[in-house]
């Protein structure tokens, strides 16, 4: 279903809830809502399904404004946070309930629930009550149910919030899968950059109720176009001196420009490690801290603070040691603009044969 | 479920009919009453009230009805610390026999007791003592219908109450009275004072259980609701509205204390 | 150990004196006169009638406060056109009849309603009577127990919250559908122990609907209003074999209630 909101908005009393928010899904496409809790990304879920009202905005699905159309009529399928599992019904009642509201015949209704719940891996389990389940089989129930009377669109409010981290890569992979194989126009929500990474063909990221940045994970990653996309997604050091760092002397002090470093655009080492020592600067090793794969390094250049990652694989570093440090980039923003400067010190002063 | 039909005319006129009947049952009744007692000015309302037999009546309520809670608050408190914190033979025979006075009809309840204490009972014939028609019996009576409220408000409590923070405190070294005034004690207040809240209400509301027993001798053990039934059967609903006015009045403030109670519980 | 054994010994001996004595009194107490007293006070006309309007009023009672108790439940606790104050307000007047004595509760609808009244006179010019007639001892009653269907349902709704109903609606099923399939289903058992409640109390009701009623034999007069009667006039064995009846209803109900309870819980 291709989906159409047009300057949308959602006010709980003197609460603005979400903020002209305008966007379009194409037919086909998983989109994930990211952004902090409390941002709006449920109201906007909210508002599609119908379970919410808007106060002013529109809503269209295939071209046809759809806001006067109550939930029952919108064709949608939703999977709640909590699953929403009719907790006296059984596994199999719980997936037919959609196709019985709908009257269809007896036949039928066994068939396509048992075709589902074969697709969702839950065959064997028809008569177990919601209480019996654990956390990812009810996700999956719940998915079930919501794909039950073929909607066109589903929608996902945090499906993976309640399950155990080890169990919630696997159901991602899996829940991916099943919505590429199924070819359903889907939305989920979630607060985890990680996850809306790993499964959403497009990232809409949301914060305080304003549609921030829309765009596929390696778009929003390398051209982030506010200061809040750059800080939420990876793990940036805010800095608020660039003038201090090597090769970023000429940034401009009076127009209050900050920068955000990723880990990823810092290089460390020992003296000698790095091949363009004429680009690094000094810094301090403050502490280490071991992440399993890699180091995460924390250094302090000129008193401010800085994150990067370094390989198990080289030299290990120590607490108090002094290193060298090369920027590769920064993303630099002031209230007017934002933009991302390269390390002119990058280009390589020693000219080769062309 | 925004609306229980899918009609939007059904929907309204259902809502219509429930809050009009919530609004003539509960709200125009209590408002009459009120204007009903002030109807000949607060002049006759002050009349109404300033007869000795009238605010006598409403203290001896007001007195027995504080004896009452009193001896309900301490052996509710015993009761349903035993329910829940012991186990023993009969627990769950006592357990369900304690609801018996909010099942049983309360004239019926002070018929029973006017059998059992009464002129021609066994008990009277032992001990010669002449407990109907004089307060001990109006007491009992009250004891008898708002016995189950302080256990049933205490139980869900010392319930939920995680043994675990009875653990820890003795963990931190304190003693096993020190832990119960400080830990335990704290916890269980809330659910007593509003059991004995209710119970108090009730009590001072109490009619049919007391009315067959109290003996109703006026200025001695006239109680305010026998009172008021009285005056009805004699003719004078505007005594009867006033002594009701300061009787409700009493009663919704404690009504006001237990929801305030609630919420304060709750946070 | 020692502690333990002695409160729930003091348990036992509270429960048996205050409980159970009087249940063992009121079913020896019948038999006096051997069971052809007993079935004598049973089948006097006016015991006959009396329980026949019990019945009748138990009946309707239940009936309408079932209804309007969960439909404002749901309103109460989901309704979308309801301001949060309205809300709140309506919650807290709920309550009021339980702080309200039963005497008062009958001494409004007399002021109301009454022969000397506006509005009685009105009804009584198109042959309508409420007071000392059914209506109004059905109006009495409706208001005693109002509160009973409404507290025992809206905790509930509020616990199972509205996301399984919202589910339901993106499943495309309307209100009515979604109310029986996945509301009532849940809400069941509390419905039933209120609708108990409503029984044993509408049941037992005596000071509204004494005051109500005129307690006229043969007419207006109650099970519980005959009781008292019966003991007015000394006619004891009569008095019990009435109150035997009712006690036994309401230990039907005592184990109903547990029973529902249990299930209750269970869900």
């Amino acid at each position: 279903m291709h989906i159409e909101v047009k300057d949308l908005n959602k006010e709980f009393g003197s609460f603005h809830a979400v903020q002209d928010v305008s966007f379009e899904i194409e037919k086909g496409k998983l989109i994930g809502f990211l952004g902090p809790s409390g941002g709006g990304k449920t109201s906007i879920l909210r508002m599609l399904a119908g379970l919410e009202t808007p106060t002013s905005g529109d809503i269209y699905f295939h071209g046809k404004r759809v806001n006067d159309l109550p939930p029952q009529e919108r064709g949608i399928g939703f999977v709640f946070q909590n699953y929403a599992l009719f907790k006296h019904m059984t596994v199999f009642d719980n997936i037919a309930f959609g196709l019985k509201v709908k009257k269809q015949n007896k036949a039928f209704i066994k068939e396509r629930v048992q075709y589902l719940v074969e697709l969702t891996g839950l065959k064997g389990f028809e008569h177990r009550y919601p209480h019996q389940l654990s956390g990812g089989q009810r996700q999956r129930v719940a998915f079930a149910r919501a794909l039950a009377p073929e909607p066109q669109l589903l929608l996902l409010d945090e499906p993976f919030a309640a399950i155990d981290a080890k169990i919630r890569t696997e159901l991602r992979t899996w829940l991916k899968d099943m919505i590429g194989e199924l070819g359903i126009t889907s939305i989920f929500v979630t607060h985890d950059q990680e996850e809306a990474i790993e499964v959403a063909d497009e990232i809409m990221i949301i914060s305080k109720g304003k549609l921030e940045q829309k765009g596929t994970p390696w778009e929003i990653y390398k051209h982030p176009q506010t200061p809040f996309v750059a800080s939420f997604i990876g793990e940036s050091s805010l800095i608020e001196r660039i003038q201090c760092f090597k090769g970023f002397e000429d940034v401009a002090t009076s127009s209050g420009i900050k920068a955000l470093i990723r880990p990823e655009y810092v290089e460390v080492g020992k003296s000698g490690e790095i091949v363009l020592a004429s680009a690094t600067m000094d810094a301090a090793v403050k502490h280490l801290h071991f992440r399993g794969s890699e180091w995460m390094i924390e250094l302090e250049i000129e008193g401010q603070r800085l994150i990067t990652y370094r390989s198990l694989e080289k030299e290990v570093l120590h607490p108090g040691e002094q290193v060298k440090v090369l920027i590769h980039r920064a993303y630099l923003f002031n209230e007017e603009k934002s933009w991302i400067m390269e390390n002119p010190l990058k280009v390589d002063p020693l000219p080769i044969y062309i | 479920m925004n609306s229980l039909f899918r009609s939007q005319k059904w929907s309204y006129s259902f809502r219509t009919i429930v809050f009009i009947y919530f609004i003539g049952l509960i709200i125009i009744p209590i408002i009459g009453i009120y204007t009903q007692s002030f109807s000949s000015g607060i002049t006759s309302f002050i009349d109404n009230l300033s007869d000795p037999l009238a605010w006598k009546a409403v203290l001896l309520t007001l007195k027995l009805a504080a004896i009452a809670t009193l001896i309900n608050t301490a052996i509710g408190t015993m009761i349903g610390w035993v329910l829940v914190r012991y186990e023993f033979p009969g627990k769950r025979m006592i357990n369900s026999v304690i609801d018996l006075p909010f099942a049983l009809p309360t004239a019926v309840a002070g018929f029973i007791i006017l059998l059992l204490v009464g002129p021609s009972s066994l008990f009277y014939e032992w001990f010669g003592i002449d407990v109907v028609f004089h307060e001990p019996a109006i007491v009992l009576a009250m004891v008898f219908v708002t016995f189950p409220f302080v256990i049933r408000g205490l139980q869900p409590l010392l319930e939920e109450l995680d043994k675990s923070e009875e653990e820890a405190a003795y963990t931190l070294g304190s003693s096993k009275s020190r832990t119960f005034f400080r830990i335990i004690l704290p916890t269980m207040l809330p659910g007593i004072l509003s059991g004995a809240m209710l119970a108090f209400s009730r009590a001072i509301a109490e009619f049919g259980a007391v009315v067959l027993i109290s003996g109703n001798i006026p200025g001695k053990t006239l109680v305010a609701s026998v009172y008021i039934f009285g005056e009805i059967e004699s003719n004078n609903p505007q005594g009867a509205a006033a002594v009701s006015v300061l009787l409700l009045t009493i009663s919704f403030l404690i009504l006001w204390f237990i929801h305030k109670l609630n919420r304060g519980g709750q946070a | 150990m020692m502690m333990r054994r002695l409160w729930i010994t003091l348990t036992y001996i509270v429960v048996s004196l205050l409980l159970l004595l009087p249940l063992y009194k009121i079913f020896t107490g019948a038999w006096a006169d051997g069971l052809s007293g007993f079935m004598d006070a049973l089948l006097r006309a006016q015991s006959l009638h009396a329980l026949k309007m019990t019945a009748l009023i138990v009946i309707i009672v239940t009936v309408i406060n079932t209804l309007f108790g969960v439909m404002l439940s749901i309103y109460l606790v989901r309704a979308t056109w309801l301001s949060p104050l309205v809300k709140r307000l309506s919650n807290s007047i709920v309550d009021l009849p339980f702080a309200v004595s039963p005497v008062i509760g009958g001494l409004m609808i007399v002021l109301l309603l009454g022969p000397n009244t506006v509005l009685g006179t009105m009804l009584g010019n198109v042959g309508v009577s409420i007071v000392y007639a059914l209506p109004g001892m059905v109006l009495a009653t409706l208001f005693v127990t109002f509160p009973i269907m409404v507290r025992e349902v809206m905790p509930v709704l509020q616990e199972i919250g509205d996301q399984q109903e919202q589910a339901a609606s993106t499943l495309g099923a309307y209100s009515w559908y979604t109310f029986w399939k996945v509301t009532w289903p849940n809400i069941r058992f509390a419905v039933m122990y209120g609708v108990v409640l409503t029984v044993a109390r509408s049941l037992g009701e005596f000071g509204a609907v004494l005051v109500v009623s005129g307690n006229i034999i043969n007419k207006t007069q109650t099970a519980t209003t005959l009781v008292y009667q019966d003991v007015e006039n000394f006619n004891v064995v009569a008095a019990n074999g009435i109150a035997l009846v009712l006690a036994a209803f309401s230990i039907m109900l005592l184990l109903l209630m547990e029973w529902t309870k249990k299930r209750k819980e269970v869900h």
